[in-house]
């Protein structure tokens, strides 16, 4: 092709940011409605690894303790052992458990790579027959009894905001790879 | 999930406390069994979508969690009808949603933060598409044991948590569109509105490839088990990433690691040293023959050895079948439509002689992926046949084994995968 680079070049320079423009717009403006920042700050409750959506509130174990008593036991056992389902300790204060996660050992935040797991999910999902019924500070004084009875952290130590995506989680690094990637390795069917 | 051993141990523990628990009255998920079973037989009101309990469905229930098995060898071709789709529910009971009132959000890190009723739903362009689901615990080792006559035949609750319908909805690059991807969005975060706020992550590549919000299953709106009025379809990929029930979509910058996905759906190896992998994505190469199989009986002559293969890649290109335990292979006839990341049925014609023989099928996928046995499986996972079933080692989920059935003499079949 005789085509020119020089006559091209200035061609595409205008042509791409025009591209990029369409592929970001809107194609049916005329369906769904656009969410306000009130409207997601009242459904974004799904906390990620770091913690950022996080709400303000504090907890200790011995608070934890109360409450775990009261609305939890019926269904995990005492102290979160020996329920009626999922073991919610491996390992006792002090003295985290490390592994292996072959069977029970597996129920339970011993496992969980990511400080912030439980408390996201104590927040959804728990109690079983009043999801969403914990107020912030109760979560962080649960998640701070249960990771107290798991060895994860000491009696007194406080669970907010900022302290709880800093504790360091046993089976942190009990993971392969440490983070999930996409595209993953290519694999054979075996993998 | 499909903690098999740890689940029995569980259960028995469970019923002997459920009846103390259940006569205090108390927990809801105590009354389970008898709730589960009254929303599947009365469709009434807001329950029409639950379907009467159909027959030979194979079903067990937990405290943590109900599953309904798919009866493989009850049906032809390759859908499975609506009602007999397995079902795998954690949080114990069906929520009951108003499909007026549901929304889908997406919001995070998009230019635009949208929602969406079940009615803007429907306006937008549709695809409907024939895929498998199939639960990340289906054809676990430790299954093959289970003797729960309530649970169906061995096809059945060994490999029924994987079924294939076709699923009408939204492309989720069209909602995705909507929104506006900002350049580091490169993870989804999904929640589901059951009690158990069921959630996952999936990368932004697999979205905008082929995942699609359906509300459509085989011509009629969702069922409630399958997650109406609207779950995600992720065809090829492991069930957990089909979030049923669904209302938020986040989009993030990494994966979110929720409970379900950090605890259920990572299984520790011991060829890592007992470390575990996350989600293995997507399914690889996988056959069952249904009919004949173990439960069933034989007859001498003409036999028609009929079964489901799939991959999670794409098209299965080729099925082949032994008589003789693995020796020799035979290609058997693809009985079309061959669709990608769907059942595809295959038959075989085989004369029965009255001897002992061993029948099993492999499934080779488009991508040349070759379905392995479960002794190369043992292989690569450090492990011996016997330690599969052993409740100290680490269940394995995950499992595209060839299934071996064994025909005795005296006609009947069993379950040879560790005979
Ligand atoms: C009615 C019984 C019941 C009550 C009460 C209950 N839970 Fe649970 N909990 C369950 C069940 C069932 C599961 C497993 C859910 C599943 O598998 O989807 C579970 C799971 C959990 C898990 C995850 C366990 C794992 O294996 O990783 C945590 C943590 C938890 N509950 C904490 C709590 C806390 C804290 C409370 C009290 C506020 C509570 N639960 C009250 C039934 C209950």
């Amino acid at each position: 092709m005789q085509c020119s680079l020089k006559l091209l070049i200035p061609a595409l320079v205008l042509i791409a940011p025009v591209a990029l423009a369409q592929t970001s717009a809107r194609k049916f403006p005329n369906v769904g409605q656009p969410l306000s920042q009130a409207e997601i700050q009242s459904f974004d409750h799904m906390i990620g690894p770091e913690g950022k959506e996080l709400p303000a509130g504090h907890g200790t174990a011995k608070e934890g303790a109360v409450i775990f008593a009261n609305r939890c036991e019926v269904c995990h056992g005492k102290n979160g052992e020996n329920g009626i389902t999922h073991h919610l300790v491996a390992g006792s204060p002090g003295k985290p458990y490390r592994g292996p996660f072959y069977g029970v050992e597996k129920d339970g935040p011993s496992y969980f790579p990511y400080p912030t797991i439980a408390w996201d999910y104590i927040n959804r999902a728990m109690p079983a027959p009043n999801p969403g019924s914990l107020k912030p500070d109760e979560v962080y004084s649960l998640v701070a009894f249960l990771y107290y009875r798991n060895g994860i952290i000491n009696e007194n130590d406080v669970m907010d905001q900022n302290s709880l995506p800093k504790v360091v989680m046993p089976n942190r690094n009990g993971f392969v790879p440490a983070k999930p990637v996409y595209p993953p390795e290519k694999k054979p069917s075996w993998w | 999930m499909d903690s098999n051993q740890s689940d029995r141990r569980r259960f028995l523990k469970q019923a002997s406390a459920t009846v103390a628990v259940g006569a205090a009255g108390f927990v809801a998920g105590a009354q389970l069994p008898a709730k589960a079973q009254q929303a599947e037989s009365q469709p009434a009101g807001t329950d029409e979508h639950v379907h009467r309990v159909p027959p030979r469905r194979g079903a067990r229930y937990s405290l943590d969690h109900m599953t309904h098995y798919t009866p493989l060898q009850d049906y032809a071709g390759i859908i499975t009808p609506a009602p007999l789709h397995f079902m795998q529910q954690h949080s114990s009971e069906y929520p009951e949603i108003d499909p007026k009132e549901h929304r889908l959000t997406i919001h995070g890190l998009v230019d635009r933060p949208l929602v969406f009723s079940m009615d803007d739903l429907k306006r937008l362009p549709s695809v409907s598409r024939i895929h498998f689901v199939e639960c990340h615990g289906n054809s676990s080792p430790a299954i093959h044991a289970s003797r729960d006559p309530k649970m169906g035949l061995p096809v059945q609750f060994i490999h029924g948590m994987a079924s294939t319908s076709e699923w009408a909805g939204v492309p989720l690059s069209v909602l995705l569109n909507e929104a506006g991807l900002k350049k580091n969005g490169t993870w989804l975060v999904l929640e589901g509105a059951d009690a158990g706020k069921f959630s996952h992550t999936l990368p932004v590549g697999k979205a905008l490839d082929d995942c699609f919000v359906a509300y459509g299953q085989n011509g009629e709106p969702l069922r409630v088990e399958q997650g109406f009025p609207i779950r995600l379809l992720v065809p090829g990929w492991e069930g957990p990433f089909n979030v049923k029930y669904l209302r938020h979509i986040k989009v993030v910058d990494e994966p979110y690691n929720t409970w379900n996905e950090s605890m259920n759906h990572s299984v520790s190896r011991p060829d890592l040293g007992g470390k575990a992998r996350w989600y293995h994505f997507q399914w690889a190469a996988k056959s069952v023959i249904t009919r004949p199989s173990a439960g069933m009986e034989m007859r001498k002559g003409y036999v028609q050895i009929t079964g489901l293969a799939w991959s999670g890649a794409g098209k299965v290109s080729k099925v082949e079948v032994s008589t003789d335990g693995g020796k020799n292979w035979r290609e058997a006839r693809l009985d079309g439509p061959v669709v990608p990341k769907a059942h595809t049925r295959f038959n075989y014609d085989w004369e029965w002689n009255g001897q002992e023989a061993m029948i099993q099928s492999r499934c080779i996928d488009e991508t040349g992926d070759v379905q392995p046995s479960m002794a190369e499986l043992a292989e690569h996972w450090g492990y011996t046949m016997a330690d599969w079933q052993k409740p100290e080692k680490p269940r394995a989920i995950h499992m595209n084994a060839i299934q071996p059935w064994k025909i005795n003499r005296d006609g009947s079949i069993s379950d040879a995968m560790f005979a």
